[in-house]
Formats: structure tokens, sequence, C-alpha cells
């Protein structure tokens, strides 16, 4: 996993809300037994048409939308299937922070395990985000502080020991690997 | 000694190492389900560190997202259509091999959903921790079990340690008061409870479902009610153990036998919340007025009861773009629009009474010219008492599709689709765009609603043919 510690970037904004990760990452793509590639799957079914083809119109279609690693989504982001395939999909392609005023319980614990930081904001911040599509936010998971173009920061929370395991790019199966001796304590102590 | 409700005890009894501000607990987890879709890649990184399953004897996996119903495919007649999906049903044959878990695979008469077949082989029992790569592990919690999906990471997590690093939820009481009308379903309450608190009303709690409705209810139908906690959001949903759950996990394959079977009830039984213990939020419902309820939206909260009308909403662009999407307008009647699909299945409502129900309006009935109906088992053991019970013959007859068991039209990725455009009348849980296949249409409702609307060939309230049966 990718360290994260401070992301700057434009930010890409999907308004709408409830977004389920049926739709970033439709079922049929779910049979893949490797966790590479499901970029180009992405929210595939707003991005192509029928025939597969490109729609131009779409936000993640536009030419801005290019090394944007911000994506700003309307209330309730994440909802639904406990598909991890919805974070791998977003980090493969080039998101490391969404936003959003709640974020789905299982998407949120998956994002944390795949270096793709939920940021969960207050409805003012959010709505200028809605209205300022590509506006240059600055993310700084040390402070927690989530920083707009005007000026204007807010701190966003994060649970703290997956806060550390981001900043330190570490993974939780070590932490669970060294409690090794508790484990089997509690196992013996129920037997 | 304070208070505590379900929640509280089962969690208590498993912490391996409590949470601190800086760490989450780390929790001890019971029951491990396994299927293809969300696990070959944690069988990869066991593979690519070195490590085994640490408890194969708490891990049980089966086939059921990808895998066809198709029986040719199934029982290997012809090669399974979907050549990805074969793909992930052999590397799940491999890795349950190769790191020695049971697996109720293609060939077993035990397969099925894999939360129909946990409670059903008395793998899932009250207290225990429960977790599975499926955000509708929820389901199991009908048993007083904790029961939560978790992503494929943490089910690579489980099977090196047997843990989980979790914070503790907060805890919402659903207290459900008077009785469901005849006709009126467990299906029907879920979907009013989440059109009621709404799709992210759960979120960071553990649901426990409670009150006079409840206790009154079946195996079956609490396993409904738990099963779409996550469509409100919640991860887990609960109820409380009672004489009607251990009536039904007795003499299960799982259950204890004799007089562990003795100990175990009465250690179930010191489950319940206690008087006076404390919820951080409690929602009360009144059943008794519940009408049979259907989905018009692409969420499982824009529910209205069947002879009403779409809601109409200003200046709510999402609510328009769900309704274009629906083919609908707001302030049009549910009741009368055509439908031409028609699916009872999924780990909502594909158990047996779910099946006789529908098998009750569709008896001695033709489905609607132009209507495809399939009717698909939750596991294979239901499958075989099902037909033991003649209600294959009542759908063959009718003309319905009777299907192998999996979780087919619930999700587009096994090959059982609906068309773009088309209305489906489904049993299951989800109505996402895209969900039953690209730009099908999705109304959620009850398997009695479903049946009803496969013979009328348009959604109509379900009593009118319950009562002539009932004649
Ligand atoms: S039936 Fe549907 S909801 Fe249930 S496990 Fe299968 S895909 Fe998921």
């Amino acid at each position: 996993m990718q360290p994260i510690r401070t992301i700057e970037s434009k930010t890409v904004v999907l308004p709408s809300t409830n977004i389920d990760t049926d739709q970033i990452i439709p079922a049929r793509f779910l049979t893949t037994t490797t966790k590479e590639g499901l970029g180009k799957q992405l929210f595939a079914d707003w991005r192509y048409d029928s025939a597969g083809a490109t729609k131009p119109d779409f936000v993640l279609n536009r030419p801005e939308a290019t090394g944007c690693s911000v994506l700003v989504a309307g209330r309730n982001f994440g909802c639904g299937s406990s598909r991890e395939h919805a974070p791998w999909a977003l980090v493969d392609f080039g998101f490391r922070v969404v936003i959003s005023t709640e974020i789905a319980d299982i998407f949120r614990s998956n994002s944390l395990k795949n270096g793709l930081l939920p940021v969960v904001v207050d409805e003012t911040t959010h709505q200028w985000l809605l209205a300022n599509p590509g506006a240059q936010v600055k993310v700084d998971l040390e402070t927690n502080m989530l920083t707009l173009p005007n000026g204007t920061s807010v701190t966003f929370p994060i649970e703290s020991f997956a806060r550390y395991c981001l900043l330190n790019g570490t993974d939780e199966l070590g932490f669970l690997q060294q409690q090794a001796d508790a484990i089997t304590r509690f196992e013996q102590g129920r037997a | 000694m304070n208070a505590k409700t379900l929640f509280e005890k089962v969690w208590e009894q498993h912490q391996v190492v409590p949470e601190t501000a800086d760490t989450p607990a780390v929790l001890y987890i019971d029951l491990h389900l396994v299927h293809e879709v969300t696990s070959p890649q944690a069988f990869s990184l066991l593979r690519s560190l070195g490590l085994k399953v640490r408890r194969t004897d708490r891990t049980l996996a089966t086939m059921d997202h990808s895998t066809p119903t198709d029986p040719d495919e199934v029982f290997g007649r012809v090669p399974i259509k979907v050549e990805s999906a074969a793909k992930q049903v052999k590397e799940l044959e491999k890795n349950a091999r190769e790191f020695g878990v049971e697996l109720l695979g293609l060939g077993s008469d035990q397969r099925g959903i894999v939360h129909v077949i946990g409670p059903e082989q008395g793998a899932t029992q009250p207290g225990k921790t429960i977790v599975c790569g499926d955000s509708h592990t929820a389901t199991h919690g009908a048993f007083g079990a904790l029961a939560f999906g978790i992503g494929t990471t943490e089910v690579g997590h489980v099977l090196a340690t047997q843990c989980l690093l979790q914070r503790r939820p907060k805890t919402l009481a659903i207290e459900v008061k008077g009785r469901l009308a005849p006709g009126v379903t467990a299906k029907d309450l879920i979907l009013a409870i989440i059109g009621k608190i709404g799709v992210s009303g759960g979120t960071g709690h553990v649901i426990e479902y409670r009150g006079e409705a409840i206790e009154a209810m079946s195996m079956d139908e609490r396993m409904t009610i738990c099963n779409m906690s996550i469509e409100a959001g919640a991860r887990a949903g609960m109820i409380a153990p009672d004489e009607t759950t251990f009536a039904y996990l007795k003499g299960r394959r799982f259950a204890p036998q004799g007089a562990d079977w003795d100990k175990a009830v009465a250690e179930w039984r010191k489950l319940k919340t206690d008087p006076g213990a404390r919820f951080d939020r409690v929602v009360e419902f009144d059943a008794s007025m519940l009408e049979p309820m259907i989905t018009y939206g692409t969420h499982p909260g824009m529910v209205v009861p069947i002879n009403g009308s779409v809601p109409t909403r200003v200046n709510d662009p999402v609510h328009d773009k769900s309704l274009a999407y629906m083919g609908l307008t707001g302030g049009e009647k549910l009741a009368g629009k055509p439908i031409q699909v028609v699916f009872v299945g999924s780990c909502t409502n594909a158990r047996l009474s779910d099946l006789e129900l529908a098998a009750s309006v569709m008896k001695g009935r033709k489905v609607a010219k132009g209507v495809r109906a399939l009717i698909v088992p939750g596991s294979q053991q239901i499958k075989r008492e099902a037909e033991a019970r003649g209600l294959d013959k009542i759908f063959t007859d009718a003309g319905a599709e009777w299907r192998e068991s999996g979780c087919s039209m619930c999700l587009g990725m096994n090959g059982d689709l609906v068309d773009k455009g088309q209305y489906a009348v489904s049993t299951s849980n989800r109505n996402f765009e895209g969900r039953q296949g690209i730009g099908a249409r999705t109304l959620l409702a009850s398997p009695a609603t479903a049946a009803a609307a496969a013979i009328a060939g348009r959604i109509t309230d379900p009593r009118e043919y319950l009562q002539s049966v009932a004649h």
C-alpha cells in the first residue's frame, strides 16, 4: 500500500447521492481473480455506452479529469455491496481521496486498506465542493485537514489506527499477526 | 451487574484484545463463510506470504454468486457459459483443496447461497461472530449472532488469524409493535423500515429488531428482515434467540448434539438484551397498519405501498434521474403497470416458505403471456424439499422456470439477466441501476407480490390472489 501524507489535486465531482458499489464497478466485472486493471471498468455503465464506446461528456472521460486524485461525491457514497473491487477500481484509476458528507461503512473500511482516504466533511464544505468542480484542494493526513483554494481549512475525522497505517503504508495484517499469542490464549480459554 | 444489549454481550465475549484510543479491538471470529467472488485475492495473499488458514474448522466455503443455475452447466454436462465465472469456480476449488477448507462445491447437494446454507447446516448459531466477504452476512443475525460483511483484505485477515480489527459500532433498536396483517410479509416490513429510516439511516450501527411482530416470526422471516439491514446502511442486524431459534437449529449438521445441546441452549438463553439496557438510538414502528410494499426507484429506500403512487419531488434532480432510469413519472400509480420479468430468489427470499408462498399464488394459474418468471431456490436442499412438496410442478405447470440454486438474477454476473428497459418484480434486495443487468428496471417486493405479478403480467396487490387460494 502506498503511504498517504498530503495530496494536492483538482477535484472531480459526481454529485449523485447514494452512489452504490454496483455503480462504482458493476457485478459482471467481479469474475476477476486479481486486483489489477479494474480502473478501466470504474463506473463502466456511466462511462461507456451499450456498444462500449466512451461517452465524451461523462465527467471521468473529460480531459480535465486526467491526473485528478480527489473525487467529490454526493451524500452516502459507497453503499451496497461489500466488493473491495470498488476501491481497487478507484485507486487503479488514480484516485487517492474520496470526499462526501457520508461514506458507507464497509466501503470506508475497504478504502482504508487500499490507500484510498475517505474524507467526511460538513454540509457547507460539501456544498462548496459540489459547486466548484475542478477546485484545487489539499488533503493533509498529518494534520487531518482539508484546505480549499479560498484558504478555508476544515478537519476531518479518521480512525487513529487506520490513519497510522495510511501514513506509514503499513498493512493491518502485520499487527494482527503480532497478536498471535493473545489469540492462542483466547482460543484455549474457551475450549 | 449493568444491563447489556444482545450486541454488547456477543461483542464482549469475542474481544481478544479490547479497543484503545490508538487501536481497534481484536475481535475473534467463530465462523468464516467464503464464496468464489470475494476470496481469490485473499487466498493469493496468503499464498504470497506463505501463510496457512488458521482454523479450517471455522471456515466453510460454497459457490453461489457467479455460479450458473442452469442444471447442464452446474452438473458439468456443458461448460459454464461465462468463461471468467468458470475460472473463478475452478480457483475456489483449487484454493479449498490447497488450504484444506471444506467446500460445498458445484456437485454438492448441500451447496447454495452462502447466507442460506450457513443456517441450514446449523453452522449459524446464537452468540457467534460470523463474517463473510459479502454485505448480506447480516442475514445470520436472525439467530442472535453478530454477523457482518467484510472486504477481501479482511477475508485474508480472518483466514490467516481468525480475527479482525474492529471499532465498536453503535446500537440501534427497531421496535416493531403490533402484528402483520394477512398477506403482508416480512419483506414488506423490512422495505417499509428502510423507507422510514433511509438507506444510510443505520450507518455505523448494529440494529436489533425487537417487538411483537418480530417475536411472532419464523426463522425464515427473521432472516429476510436481518438480510436487508445493510440496505439501511447497517452492517449487522440481530434478533434475540428464542424457542423458535432453538427449534430451527436442533438436529442440524453443525448444531451441538446431546448434552452439549442443552448446555448450548442454556447459554443462548442468556443472550437476550437485559431489561433497562441502553441503545444509542431507538426507532419505533407499527406493523399492524402495514400493506404490501414495492420499490419504484433505484435504491431500496424508494418504496411505497402496492396501491400507492410514485412520489413527486420538486427540485430534486437525483430523484428525477432515478425515475428517468425507471421510466416512471411522479404521481403515476404502480398497480397496473405491465412487467416483463419476475424473479423469486436470492438470500432475502428463496427459502422454502418463500417458495411455498409464491406457489400458493401460482397454483393452477398461468404466468401471463410475455412474462419470464424465474424461480431459483436458495440452496440444493431447499430445491429437494420444494420438489418433495411438488412446488416445482406448480411453477413449471404455470410456465415458470425452475433452476438450480444460486444468486442468479439477484446480480448480473452468472448469465441470468434482465434485459435493458425491462421491468422485473424481484424478491431480491437491491434495485440499483444495472444490478440485474444493464438498463434493467428492478421493483423489489415479496414473493407473494412477485408471483401475483407473474400471473397478472402487471404490478398487482397480491392479497387478491392469496384470498382466492384460501377458499
Ligand atoms: S443472493 Fe444476491 S444479495 Fe444474496 S449473496 Fe447472492 S448476490 Fe448477494
